[in-house]
């Protein structure tokens, strides 16, 4: 079996002793052209793996950046077979960025898991999370899978026990995602040390990269998550800069204040190193 | 994940509990006022001219409907738990007040989760959970209604789970809750199971509930589920009609999906995304439905019919004026159906409504809708 994109990229990363920068969009916010500029934007500056957001109606995990992004695509009328062709879009020129698809479970389950396996598979889609769906009631989900090279990465809390940290590593694949604070996207950050044994211990009993998100914001958060993480997700602040964009009625510019972000964050991140 | 496994542990604890259960029992005979009378609806039977109807009265608990029973159960458990801060979510703020109420009882903080939309129709209850001592946070994210509510509260509990538990309504949400509710309300079932079997010495021939995410009829019709003679009757709320689009009949006229961490039957689009229900009564006016009635429904043992608004309005007035019951919009429903479950019945069978909450909370609305002025 060919090392996958998501593995590649790790082992990448990991040659040149730092972390990756996992960065988050909503897909179709505002509309799919400019999200295609931006994740061309998030790959040009420094973006290692990249999360695509599919909007969901009813985002119960995410903070109100998120939501509100996710509202705005839905306006737009993105559809999860949209989100696919953005992705398929990107694949065109790009063969080596991971493609995560971060949304809920039920438009997936709605088009049904074999047709949405073998559709993200083609549309060249390396992982998924679907935020709502806990690894008890995920194997239909890997099974439909299973043909193809696509992760299901899981999500792994402060409160997470050990018990429980090796049912989430079961069947998981490509990264976990550690969830740095209790709460939704967005939320307040978390201090590195009080989470660091919790990240060591989803690494060792899961055997994959680790990447702590929720609460990262700038080159200085994301520098110090580097410390305990194999990489670090930021979403929550890409999102904002759709909104400050639009309210400021300048939509032309969120491409590059997107990618002006993501070089703050990935300079930070090869400044910082490994330790 | 790991919070509602814990609830889960604590919830086994409990039920094989004495203390517990004998405090349960106490609060409802002694503050609930369980049990509820079982009631023969002598001229409604007359009018319809089919089987003998019983309403169960839960409409004449303390709060004006069923919801305060599962309340009373899941406060319990949170203080159990030692969890000090409650939240609820609530849509027409029954279940907000109920929640509201059992928090004032025993003096717990108590924040109530409802769509902005939600607060503007239903300022009564707004007040009610005011004076009960509850912070009432209007949610305006999502459409603003019961489903972006619950988004709401489950926000705020993944956020606070180390001193807050959260007291969910209906018989929806993840695991156990379902289940967690079904077992509160099922005092409704065994209640009337036994107050029949004094009266009439036999079960009834059909057991018959409003269904909005389905906790009265779950808690009506659980206890004879084993019981293959009688017949389970549901009545989902199909607002303008079903084919206008613009209704809540999830089981009736939605497709099975996953929402609020259980499978379900849900209101959706082509794409998956979720379909604000639409119902006169705020009760009924969820998305989703409790697993159960959906593995009820699909295994054939329980039958789902519907109601519109129109219908629910005269079902409204005509339980008024025959048995000077005033009910709720939800239960409204189920009497408005009434008149076409007994054409399916004889004269000397015997059907048990369960009428769960009073019409207080919807005179201005019903007065709205029948233009009269109050």
């Amino acid at each position: 079996m060919p090392t996958s994109r998501i593995t590649a990229r790790f082992d990448k990363v990991r040659a040149e002793g730092r972390a990756a920068l996992v960065s988050y969009i909503m897909a179709g916010d505002p509309d799919l052209e400019t999200s295609y500029k931006a994740l061309c934007a998030l790959r040009d500056n420094g973006a290692d793996i990249i999360e695509l957001g599919a909007p969901f109606t009813d985002p119960m995990a995410d903070g109100p950046a998120i939501q509100r992004a996710g509202q705005r695509s839905l306006k737009a009328g993105t559809k999860l077979t949209d989100v696919l062709a953005l992705a398929t879009r990107f694949r065109e020129d790009d063969q080596d960025t991971p493609l995560i698809l971060m949304g809920y479970a039920n438009p997936v389950f709605h088009l049904g898991y074999e047709a949405f396996a073998d559709a993200a598979a083609d549309a060249g889609i390396d992982g998924t999370i679907l935020v709502d769906l806990p690894p008890e009631e995920d194997h239909e989900l890997r099974e439909a899978y299973a043909r193809h090279e696509i992760s299901v990465i899981r999500l792994a809390t402060p409160t997470t026990t050990d018990k429980r940290i090796a049912k989430v590593a079961e069947g998981a694949s490509g990264f976990l995602y550690y969830v740095a604070v209790a709460g939704v996207t967005g939320s307040g950050s978390a201090d590195p040390e009080d989470i660091r044994e919790g990240v060591e211990r989803a690494r060792r009993v899961s055997g994959l990269p680790v990447c702590v998100g929720f609460g990262v914001r700038t080159g200085e958060q994301a520098a110090a998550m580097a410390a305990i993480a194999d990489g670090v997700v930021v979403g929550s602040a890409f999102v904002d800069h759709v909104r400050t964009s639009l309210e400021a009625g300048t939509p032309d510019e969120i491409p590059s204040k997107i990618g002006a972000l993501a070089a703050e964050l990935s300079g930070a991140l090869a400044d910082a190193g490994r330790n | 994940m790991p919070l509602v496994l814990e609830l889960e542990d604590e919830y086994r604890a409990a039920k094989k509990d004495p203390a517990f259960l004998s405090q349960m029992d106490d609060l409802w005979r002694n503050y609930v006022g369980r049990p509820s009378p079982l009631y023969h609806a002598e001229r409604m039977t007359e009018h319809f001219g089919g089987p003998k109807i019983y309403f169960k009265r839960d409409e004449l608990n303390h709060t004006g409907a069923h919801k305060i029973n599962n309340c009373l159960g899941q406060v319990l458990l949170a203080m159990r738990m030692g969890k000090k801060r409650i939240i609820a979510e609530t849509g027409a703020g029954q279940h907000g007040v109920a929640t509201a109420t059992v928090c004032a009882r025993f003096g717990l903080q108590c924040v109530v989760f409802m769509g902005a939309t939600d607060v503007e129709r239903q300022k009564p209850n707004v007040f009610r959970m005011k004076m009960l001592g509850a912070e009432i946070v209007p949610v305006s994210s999502g459409t603003g209604t019961l489903k972006d509510a619950m988004n709401e509260a489950l926000r705020d509990w993944v956020t606070n789970v180390h001193d807050t538990f959260y007291v969910i309504g209906t018989a929806a949400g993840p695991h156990p809750y379902p289940e967690l509710v079904r077992d509160f309300q099922s005092v409704i079932g065994q209640e009337a199971k036994s107050q029949l079997m004094e009266r009439e010495g036999r079960l009834p021939d059909a057991v018959v509930a409003c269904i909005g995410g389905g906790s009265n009829a779950i808690g009506l019709f659980h206890p004879f589920i084993e019981d293959e003679g009688v017949r389970l009757i549901g009545v989902e709320a199909s607002g303008h009609g079903i084919e206008t689009g613009e209704h809540a009949a999830a089981l009736n006229g939605g497709r099975p999906g996953i929402l609020h961490g259980n499978k379900t039957y849900l209101l959706q689009t082509d794409d998956g995304q979720i379909i604000d229900a639409h119902s006169i009564s705020a009760g009924l006016d969820y998305p989703g439905i409790g697993p159960e009635h959906a593995f009820l429904r699909d295994s054939g043992r329980a039958e789902y019919l519907t109601c519109t608004d129109k219908e629910a309005l005269e079902g409204f007035q005509l339980c008024t004026r025959l048995e000077g019951i005033i009910p709720a919009l939800e239960p409204a429903h189920a009497i408005a159906r009434l008149g076409d479950i007994c054409e399916t019945m004889d004269k000397d069978q015997i059907l048990i409504m369960n009428l769960c909450g009073r019409g207080d909370k919807d005179i201005f609305s019903v007065a709205e809708h029948l233009g009269m002025e109050i």
